[in-house]
């Protein structure tokens, strides 16, 4: 299980994200299996930014704890990462620029002046080709590795700026050689079956995939960090399948649009961050009392207000379990990895369409904008099924005739079949207000009103949670379970393993759907285990507060919480359960 | 052919007698069926309040939406289906007020949708209460001493921002309300139609007298050309927004024909099936 972690920093504006890209990208078409986290601030040119990337010989859904490699591009860099840097890091840093930087002990240090470098080259801006040429040789790939990528992103603008990058890469690749030498050395590369790389994507690509999979033509969103690149995915491949994509003027239209879509017939979602989520919920309680299907992507970020918006955070859970006024049925998943965020998504579809109520899928800034190397059949379209759940057919309206069908037919599922604008005798009105049968509004007759609010209440006592919502690891009886859900499960897994190897018999259960809640699974996973660690990214300990609600076991709760806005670190994860043991029960 | 009775419905309005709104109704009724449509190919979606109702009483599908969101909510089923004739329909404080800022996006849009304004000047529903069309001084429940604000002058709005129809009408005249919702209706765009519709009960102000003394209708202007913004801006400043007729009209193109995805198939009739070869394709280029 080797793994080797790179990181490169600067300031916001000076490439870091592209320098980032070519190098994780090249690395995962050879065959690496790569996580790359992004961290970046919320201003355009300045501050500080930076692109992590772990490479493995395996799957891996975590940036990890330390670093092998750090390329600095200024002193905030060092600054900002030197707590993951160990005495077998390498740190290189622009000796052109920072002349006498503050280094940490005992890291191995590799000046080289890329800007001037970069600067004799023609543009300062190459630095970064530079840079990824200096990696190339302390990694001990060739200095051609990048050659095909810088085709591909640089080709457009010309030739001479293909040349001109090739060149930057080889200059800090000869440099570097001649100095330096390979320090690190790289896992073995794992080739797809097809002898080609890995797919490499985010969460966000992997909803917008789902989406499209699952028959989804109809987009409408406002931008927000970090969701944004889910309506780009959109952009990027909706349109050619004539999917629909439709910036709107806030999230209140985004929402209103995608129920009105829904209405209409078309397979429709809206895609949001904390803020905006918060906007939509009027048109929850809408989309759940009109019976409408409605999808939802919340990625969420730090709150409250507009908080960290480049952060990431798991603290808009009770807002997606509890939001919006009055009582609707609906559903809310929350996947773990870039796979469950392509299939989930496209799940959402079917059930949203099933239970004819709003079904949100929720991720987080970290899920959704870290890239990660999947195997390229573990997202397969040919898995996702479509199933547009009870539709009245036309010979069904015709026996009917008109002013027969009643769309809001109190049936003992809670279900009532649906009518798509345009069919002949289907005529109905989607129903804001409380309502009869036949969508006339009765709002004072007080035996309607039990009748269709029980009615809806009712149509997901047929959902079963369990099926895909949770994700046990571990035997009957444990010392300790970590519980989590969403992005925190690698490195619970990985906290989990470490654990293992020390002797602790210790479990991991993964929550993916915590509305409504898997109640009896988790209760069964849980009454085993000594003691209970809920791991989440919030100041409240949310997801613990609705597993106490839910299923019991207060005594044996505790919380491991970290609301900086980084993801946790398995050191972190691992302390806290030190920590917990320590002071015992 | 549908006739009028095929566009009502069982229910029984339950807007006050003598209510502007059952002439908007009815009018609208009769545009439909001079223009061929049947019920199923229309959708009417209305926000809440008074006007809202409307779409219980109209014989076709339909979506009593929320306060304010009629104009995002036929935006998405026009778009799931461009085949559908969309009529969006609301009052005054409906979509000048919280409505606002969706009136003024989907006028830039210029979604092909009709949509219907039963302007009152009040809000009816809630009892009483100032309205953003309230003129200066109006007195009522939230503005005891008179109104403080300037009223929203939406017809104006629409026409700066580029909407490509925009019309008023007044339940006084059924005969010209008529016709100018068939005009609405089959303009290609988005069509405005400010419907002048007193509320008997709320509003001893602006009353049907009040309305008849002050209306100008352009049809009797001399050269009225509603090709002419200007003009148009001219003659609702000249009349203090008192005038009835087509005010503006011009030729745009139409948002679902030139948005992202435009396709001639309504994207609620795709397959929703990709080929294998095209999935391939796809999840190479993530790679």
């Amino acid at each position: 299980m080797a793994t080797l972690t790179w990181k490169v920093g600067g300031a916001q504006g000076e490439g870091i994200d592209s320098t980032g890209d070519i190098f994780a990208t090249t690395l995962n078409r050879l065959g690496y299996y790569l996580f790359a986290y992004r961290h970046f601030m919320s201003l355009i040119k300045g501050g500080h930014t930076n692109y992590k990337v772990r490479v493995a010989d395996h799957p891996v859904g975590y940036h990890g704890d330390d670093l092998d490699i750090l390329i600095a591009f200024d002193q905030r860099t060092i600054d900002e990462n030197a707590h993951e840097l160990t005495e077998d890091s390498v740190l290189i840093y622009d000796s052109g620029k920072l002349k006498s930087p503050v280094i940490p002990d005992g890291v191995k240090l590799c000046p080289v002046p890329v800007t001037n470098m970069a600067k004799d080259l023609g543009s300062p801006i190459m630095k970064n080709m530079v840079a990824g040429g200096v990696s190339a040789a302390i990694v001990g790939l060739s200095a051609d590795a990048f050659d095909s990528l810088i085709e591909e992103r640089f080709g457009k603008k010309g030739e001479s700026m293909v040349q001109s990058n090739k060149a930057a890469v080889r200059a800090g690749f000869e440099f570097a050689m001649e100095r330096y030498g390979v320090l690190k050395q790289l896992p073995n590369p794992q080739p797809a079956e097809d002898g080609g790389g890995h797919l490499f994507l985010s969460g966000n690509e992997a909803v917008g995939l789902g989406a499209l999979a699952a028959g989804c033509r109809f987009l409408a969103a406002y931008p927000i960090t970090p969701a944004t690149e889910i309506m780009y995915t959109a952009l990027a491949h909706f349109p050619k399948y004539g999917g629909k994509v439709l910036q709107a003027e806030d999230e209140i239209a985004a929402c209103i649009m995608a129920i009105g879509a829904n209405y209409a017939g078309v397979r429709a979602m809206t895609s949001t961050s904390g803020p905006g989520l918060s906007l939509m919920q009027e048109a929850i309680g809408l989309a759940g009392i009109s019976e409408t299907p409605l999808v939802i992507v919340d990625v969420m970020r730090g709150g409250p207000g507009t908080g960290l918006p480049t952060k990431t955070e798991q603290s808009d859970l009770n807002e997606l379990v509890y939001g919006s006024h009055g009582e609707i049925p609906r559903i809310v998943l929350t996947p773990s990895t870039v796979e469950e965020c392509f299939y989930y998504t496209a799940k959402a579809f079917n059930l949203a369409e099933k239970y004819q109520c709003p079904v949100i899928v929720a991720t987080d800034l970290y899920l959704g904008m870290s890239k990660q190397s999947v195997p390229v059949g573990a997202i397969d379209f040919e898995k996702v099924t479509i199933d547009r759940g009870e539709l009245i057919s036309e010979e069904e309206l015709l026996a009917l005739g008109p002013g027969e069908y009643r769309r809001y037919a109190v049936t003992e599922s809670g279900i009532s079949k649906r009518s798509i604008p345009g069919q002949k005798y289907g005529r109905f009105v989607a129903m804001s207000n409380e309502h009869d049968e036949g969508a006339n509004e009765e709002i004072e007759d007080p035996e309607t009103r039990v009748q269709q609010m029980a009615k809806r209440m009712r149509k997901l006592d047929a959902f079963d949670p369990s099926a895909l919502g949770v994700e046990y690891d571990g035997s009957e009886t444990t010392e300790l379970t970590l519980v989590g859900f969403g992005s925190t499960r690698a490195q619970i897994g990985e906290a989990v393993k470490q654990l293992r190897e020390n002797g602790v018999k210790v479990g991991h259960l993964q929550i993916k759907v915590v509305k409504p809640f898997p109640d009896a699974m988790v209760k069964r996973y849980l009454s085993g285990a000594e003691r209970i660690l809920v791991v989440e990214n919030n100041a409240t300990g949310q997801l613990a507060e609705l597993i106490r609600a839910r299923v019991g076991f207060h005594n044996k709760i505790q919380s491991c919480l970290k609301f900086s806005g980084d993801p946790f670190t398995v050191e972190e994860i691992l302390a806290h359960c030190k920590l917990e043991q320590e002071v015992g029960m | 052919m549908a006739t009028m009775k095929d566009f009502r419905t069982k229910n029984k309005p339950t807007w006050c007698p003598g209510c502007g709104d059952f002439t908007v109704l009815a009018a609208l009724q009769k545009a439909v069926v001079e223009l061929g449509l049947e019920p199923e190919q229309v959708a009417l979606v209305s926000g809440i309040g008074c006007s809202g109702k409307i779409s219980q009483y109209f014989n076709s599908y339909g979506f009593h939406s929320l306060h304010g969101r009629s104009l995002p909510m036929a935006t998405g089923v026009k778009l799931a289906n461009q085949d559908l004739t969309v009529i969006a329909a609301g009052g005054d404080g409906d979509g000048y007020g919280i409505g606002m800022g969706h009136f003024v996006h989907t006028v830039r849009r210029n979604i092909d949708i009709t949509y219907i304004v039963m302007d009152n000047h009040i809000y009816g529903l809630t009892t009483g209460q100032t309205s953003p069309t309230s003129e200066r001084g109006f007195r009522s429940k939230t503005s005891p001493q008179g109104a403080a604000e300037e009223p929203v002058k939406a017809v104006e709005t629409a026409i700066v921002n580029g909407a490509s129809f925009v019309a008023q009408a007044f339940s006084g005249d059924v005969k010209q309300m008529t016709q100018i919702f068939k005009e609405a209706i089959s303009h290609q765009g988005f069509a405005l139609v400010n419907c002048f519709s007193p509320c008997v009960t709320f509003n001893k102000v602006n009353t049907y007298e009040w309305f008849k003394e002050k209306l100008v209708n352009v049809d009797e202007l001399e050269e009225y050309q509603p090709e002419d913004a200007d003009r148009a801006l001219r003659v609702l400043a000249e009349t203090k927004g008192t005038v009835t007729g087509i005010l503006y009209k011009q030729k745009r193109p139409v948002y679902h024909e030139v948005m992202s995805g435009a396709s001639d198939v309504a994207a609620a009739k795709l397959d929703l099936r990709l080929p294998k070869e095209e999935q391939q394709a796809l999840l190479q280029s993530f790679r």
